[in-house]
């Protein structure tokens, strides 16, 4: 029983971070340093960065572009990019929609949307929930009706994230009302965002930024060679994702990221609030997440070691998205609590120019504390909210 | 990275768990406990004959050279059977003081006699006014001639009636809080100018309250150097946390899965209860507490022990969780078990209680949160 890295795995952390070290584009730090919101420019090209070096398609297999690492590999990986503060990548292309095409997509799909998707090329978004099919994912409404070689496609998807920057959306719709179980009757189609009848409107949310979207569809024609799979079966492909989802989402490395940034304040407060540094309560609970986080670290490491050895990431991995969310926004609250008055002024904007920098209002990114802690409640809602986990671990973990 | 235990540690495991559910059931244990005997002489002499009363100690010692991977295994089964048997407080408390710092002629004498189930032994490790500060010492030890006269009070010493051999804390030099100047002492507990005051405790076990008075302890008796016993005396305290952390565990994981079963058997309403989302929620929290406990202990085991502050805080950490987490699943457990939670026939009651008393035992969750924090890097 230990958790010590082999000669080569130790070889490799070297290799990882020494690309961060020389590949991260530095203005692109200050921003994520600063929590300043990534334009479509900043992402696609940090994650040509990554394709260059081989290595944006972390979980594919050699076959279509991915790296084949070891589960330890991708976990030195995940934790050097946490350490970095990099942005992670966003996962609807190269984390989501890329896995169901190159396993259930057929030679023609994969040759046609693979390679641009591990470029960074085109842009994916994600299209699931709808204004009425929130937690009951099942119960979607929008439909896709066949019509010669084409669907037609009818309906509303929301809670887009970054639908406003996507050139396609992979969408759960459903091609049949005629089923017994609502989970039948769904399909997995891909759509061209500039298909005449698409059409996107911005969704404002608590902080104040543009984030999400929604995504109508007016008789917008697809041609069936876009169905992924069988048509009927989308429900299967949408879980298996889904899975993939839950376990990226528990963020221990970035969490542990931020809790030593936390550290860092208290460290350095004696030139800015003296208080916090003898604030006991403060204090205990910052040692109190320590622990829990230090906890779910291993619980991730004891998940990994059992995916290593050929076990499939099952229901467990929404231990890991409830523990890790929560404790996300446990770091959120106490980057608000330490910035204490500073975490009040709303301006968003003023670390965007930096000439500005001179005139900004509190320490560090203490304005952006409560901007984070408004915008991430949204942790435990999405990927299937927190109570969704608790209710899939009752049934298939405690057989309730 | 590797989680998996080697072969002889899974046979351990096999030894042990099918003696706790084949020769400890709950009735068994609980005759044992309502006894006049604080623990069964046989079960005691069935750990010796198995060997687990040799695992920590290295062969030279006389022992099979185990680690903490061993005792933890040990004593999550434990747990899980509510043993009674004073495996801690023979083998990882008195023995733990023995093996790093006794002499060969001390290891000959009372180690020896210790695995081989001869003779029963403690370590006295509070006072009546120490709450969880092991350098609270105010039980004194002066040098008069040829030898120590003790004076002062020990408080809830396990094993106490019964121990052969005590061993005894006490200030050589220094003020109360001191962690320079504590020694400690062997003593046979046959010695005159010992009064003791034996109870059962809550979770069917026994401790005692020792009154000392004048009582003249020969020079052979101090184990270690004059004044230097508190290092040993804290370490030994923190593989004794680990493993009652361990127990915890075993403990947590039983009443964890007796209240999933209960709620499948337990109709109410025509449905049994664990179709109530209300319970399912929480008895999902409970598995959560389970795993995440689980995970801080293999954290604790694989820190690097020689890293002695970091290892430290590991233990530290990993009480505050079974303190937290381990009260949680406790209280839990009797709340989804329903008026069945608090009937003495039933284990529930009794492994609520002895997950409470292991809450408390060698520092509850607030006193370790601070040392956790006093231990982080400044």
């Amino acid at each position: 029983m230990h958790t010590n890295f082999t000669p080569e795995e130790q070889n490799f952390e070297q290799e990882v971070q020494t690309f961060f070290k020389d590949k991260y584009p530095s203005d692109i730090k200050r921003k994520q340093d600063y929590a300043i919101p990534l334009i479509k420019e900043d992402f696609i090209r940090w994650q040509k960065v990554l394709f260059t070096q081989g290595w944006a398609a972390i979980n594919w297999p050699v076959e279509y572009g991915g790296t084949g690492w070891s589960t330890v590999q991708k976990y030195i990986f995940a934790n050097e990019m946490a350490k970095a503060n990099a942005p992670a990548i966003v996962p609807f292309g190269l984390g989501m929609v890329g896995p169901v095409i190159y396993t259930y997509g057929n030679e023609e799909q994969k040759q046609r949307f693979l390679p641009d998707i591990a470029a960074s090329n085109v842009w994916w978004c994600q299209g699931y929930s709808e204004p009425g099919s929130g937690s009951d994912l099942a119960s979607l409404k929008t439909r896709a009706d066949r019509d010669g070689n084409e669907y037609v496609l009818n309906g509303t998807k929301t809670w887009t994230t970054l639908g406003q920057m996507a050139d396609w959306i992979f969408c759960l719709v459903r091609t049949s009302s005629d089923v017994a179980r609502k989970q039948e009757g769904i399909s997995f189609i891909l759509v061209d965002m500039k298909t005449a009848g698409v059409s996107v409107r911005p969704i404002i949310t608590i902080e104040g930024d543009h984030e999400v979207n929604e995504v109508h569809f007016e008789d917008v024609r697809v041609p069936l060679s876009n169905l992924i799979g069988e048509e009927g079966k989308g429900w299967t492909y949408g879980k298996v994702l889904l899975q993939h989802e839950r376990t990226s989402i528990a963020g221990v490395a970035r969490s542990e990221y931020r809790l030593n940034r936390l550290k860092d304040k208290i460290k350095n407060a004696n030139m800015t609030q003296p208080s916090l540094q003898n604030d006991s309560n403060f204090l205990r609970k910052i040692a109190a997440l320590e622990i829990e986080l230090k906890a779910l670290e291993y619980t991730e490491l004891r998940t990994l070691a059992a995916v290593s050895v050929g076990k499939a990431p099952g229901p467990e991995s929404s231990l890991l998205k409830i523990r890790g969310t929560e404790i996300q926004q446990c770091l959120d609250e106490l980057f608000m609590e330490a910035a204490g008055y500073f975490s009040l002024p709303y301006v968003p904007n003023q670390y965007s120019l930096e000439s500005k920098e001179i005139n900004h209002v509190g320490f560090g990114s203490d304005s952006v504390s409560s901007l984070q802690y408004f915008n991430n409640r949204k942790a435990s809602i999405y990927g299937g909210s927190n109570e969704i986990q608790k209710n899939i671990i009752a049934k298939h973990v405690l057989g309730l | 990275m590797d989680f998996s235990i080697t072969e002889e540690q899974s046979a351990l495991k096999d030894v042990i768990s099918r003696f706790i559910d084949n020769e400890y059931d709950f009735e068994r244990r609980m005759k044992i406990a309502d006894g006049d005997d604080a623990f069964n002489q046989e079960v005691w002499n069935f750990f010796v004959e198995q060997g687990f009363t040799a695992i920590p100690f290295s062969e030279q010692d006389g022992g099979l050279d185990g680690g903490n991977i061993e005792i933890m295994l040990i004593m999550k089964e434990i747990g899980r059977g509510l043993v009674l048997e004073p495996f801690l407080e023979n083998i990882v408390l008195a023995g733990g003081i023995l093996k790093r710092l006794g002499t060969v002629e001390q290891k000959e004498r009372w180690l020896s006699e210790i695995i081989n189930g001869e003779i029963q032994a403690t370590v006295a490790f509070t006072e009546p006014q120490s709450r969880f500060n092991l350098n609270d010492i105010a039980t004194t030890a002066k040098k008069q001639n040829n030898q120590f006269i003790l004076n002062g009070k020990k408080s809830f010493v396990l094993n106490g009636a019964d121990a052969d051999l005590i061993i005894i804390p006490a200030r050589t030099s220094g003020s109360q809080s001191d962690t320079h100047g504590i020694t400690l002492f062997g003593i046979s507990k046959l010695t005159d100018g010992i009064i003791f005051n034996t109870y059962k405790t809550i979770d069917g076990h026994s401790a005692t309250e020792i009154s000392i008075t004048n009582l003249e302890i020969a020079t052979d008796c101090v184990i270690g150097n004059v004044d230097e016993g508190y290092e040993c005396l804290e370490e030994t305290i923190d593989e004794a946390t680990l493993a009652i952390c361990a127990e915890a565990i075993g403990i947590m994981r039983s009443l964890h899965d007796k209240t999933v079963e209960y709620s499948k058997n337990r109709v109410q309403f025509g449905i049994p209860i664990g179709g109530f989302q209300a319970l399912q929620h929480r008895m999902v929290d409970n598995l959560m507490a389970c795993e995440q406990s689980e995970s801080l202990l293999l954290w604790a085991i694989m820190t690097d022990q020689k890293n002695k502050r970091k290892s430290k805080k590991a233990i530290s950490g990993l009480k505050y969780q079974i303190g937290t987490a381990g009260k949680h699943v406790g209280q839990e457990a009797v709340q989804l078990h329903g008026g069945m939670g608090i009937s003495w026939e039933l284990d529930i009651a009794h492994l609520f209680k002895r997950l409470s008393a292991l809450e408390i035992l060698f520092g509850n969750a607030d006193f370790h949160l601070q040392r956790f924090i006093n231990l982080s890097e400044s």
